[in-house]
């Protein structure tokens, strides 16, 4: 395959980016389209010129390392992440845009590259349990109930990689904050935190910058790990919930 | 707690949420009123006349009217203040463009900043013209409100400032309805569907409701 690659550079935070253009040719359909930067990465190192800097790890789709708006979707064309998107998904002789993510929150480090340490804050700020140390209590001790260990689950798929931040009109967290609020409320185990953690959560997503929700939907469309709209209604309904209780 | 839900992002959202529904069921009040007009002048003046003196003996007369007017003057005010300060906040948050753009939400999504902006001048007109007569055409007649709405609408301006913002509201209504409900927590899975279909059906039947009026002027089914 032949392609013509459009990709944001940007030297540092300090500095302006632009996108830049580069064609590559041999890119074979097979290939995940970090192997296809992988490739345009060894050829700008042999001709002399800076790689393209791009966040990645697992390279499996469960890390939530991997970035990249392709074509003005988070993540790309597929719903998954950017590592398990593979080129077959495009055609011979494409034009494709690589930007990084948008959002104040999330500045570009270099490149491709954006500081999520953002996240990193809200999950502090309660995406946690108190559960006494030592060895691990016995499985069936405390008992969760199907729909509600289902519906953790389906929360505690969010691998956190910022694509609803990115795809948001409002560069907001609601759908990350709504993920982590939900896994651990709808449970037992989160039960102490319940209201401590979504007044928290949202405070601190709110201190970091991030915009808010105005039900665009572009967030679930764009999450590769498929968590509903509906969950930010969850979210705003413990949030409520909390308020009401709260002696603060 | 006050200070908190205010400053909060999903705060000014709830306090938006639930204006916005005190809006929609004045509008429906409101275009029910509305429709009196297809039963003659009497009739609808009466109603207008009923308004001013709802709720006596126990209510003094006019006390009625201005409980709805401070509730909605409110309503407005809280709705709009809020909207300001998240749509600023909203712009900060997203301060780059994407240069590969894809426009994937709905117009009534997409419309809600600037259709807000519309309906907030509109509600400016209408009530000078229709309330104080401010700038109504032709000579507005206090306690005639029959009259002073064939006239309005025997006027090109008017037709068309009134539809265009029917228009707008019925964009506004059926985004902003759905929203509210998920913002006050009350949406889920099992109600997605009845919470889309009510607010697509609020927005037309309100939509057609209203715009209802200067068609049968135009047509002189009301003159």
């Amino acid at each position: 395959m032949k392609l013509n690659l459009r990709v944001w550079r940007q030297k540092n935070a300090e500095t302006d980016g632009a996108m830049a253009s580069y064609e590559l040719d041999g890119i074979s359909p097979d290939m995940s389209f970090l192997e296809m930067l992988d490739t345009l990465n060894e050829e700008l190192i042999v001709s002399g010129e800076e790689p393209v800097a791009f966040d990645h790890d697992c390279r499996e789709g469960i890390c939530g390392a991997c970035s990249l708006v392709i074509n003005g979707d988070a993540h790309g064309p597929e719903r998954t992440t950017t590592c398990q998107l593979h080129m077959r998904s495009f055609q011979d002789g494409d034009t494709i845009d690589i930007e990084p993510w948008r959002a104040s929150a999330f500045p570009v480090i270099k490149d491709l590259v954006v500081d999520r340490t953002a996240f990193d804050r809200v999950i502090q700020a309660g995406g946690f349990i108190t559960a006494p140390t030592g060895a691990a209590p016995e499985a069936h001790a405390t008992p969760v109930p199907k729909p509600d260990a289902d519906l953790a689950f389906e929360h505690a798929e969010c691998i956190g990689c910022g694509a609803c931040v990115a795809a948001c009109p409002n560069g907001a967290a609601m759908l990350f904050t709504s993920a982590k609020v939900n896994h651990l409320n709808v449970l037992p185990q989160g039960a102490p935190e319940r209201e401590t953690r979504v007044l928290d959560m949202v405070a601190q997503m709110d201190e970091e910058g991030f915009g808010g929700c105005t039900l665009a939907g572009e967030c679930a469309t764009a999450c590769p790990k498929g968590i509903p709209l509906m969950s930010i209604t969850s979210m705003n309904k413990e949030w409520l919930r909390a308020t009401r209780k709260s002696k603060r | 707690m006050a200070r908190s839900f205010w400053d909060s992002t999903v705060g000014k959202k709830i306090v938006m949420g639930v204006t916005g529904l005190i809006m929609i069921g004045y509008l429906v009040v409101h275009m029910m009123g509305n429709a009196k007009i297809f039963f003659g002048a009497d009739d609808f003046n009466e109603y207008g006349h009923w308004l001013r003196v709802v709720g006596e003996p126990f209510l003094h007369r006019m006390w009625g009217l201005w409980i709805a007017r401070v509730v909605l003057l409110t309503s407005v005010i809280l709705h709009a203040v809020c909207a300001y300060q998240l749509s600023r906040r909203d712009i900060k948050a997203r301060p780059q463009k994407y240069v590969h753009k894809k426009a994937r939400m709905s117009y009534a999504t997409r419309t809600m900043r600037w259709g807000g902006v519309i309906l907030g001048l509109f509600i400016v007109w209408h009530i000078l013209d229709l309330t104080t007569g401010t700038v109504h055409p032709d000579g507005f007649e206090d306690g005639k409100p029959y009259q002073n709405v064939v006239d309005t609408f025997s006027t090109w301006y008017g037709n068309v400032i009134y539809i265009v913002a029917m228009l707008a509201m019925g964009m506004h209504v059926r985004h902003g309805f759905w929203s509210a409900a998920q913002t006050i927590g009350v949406g889920s899975r099992t109600r997605e569907r009845v919470l889309k279909a009510t607010a697509n059906g609020l927005a037309l039947i309100l939509t057609v409701g209203f715009i209802s009026v200067p068609v049968a002027v135009m047509t002189g089914v009301v003159s």
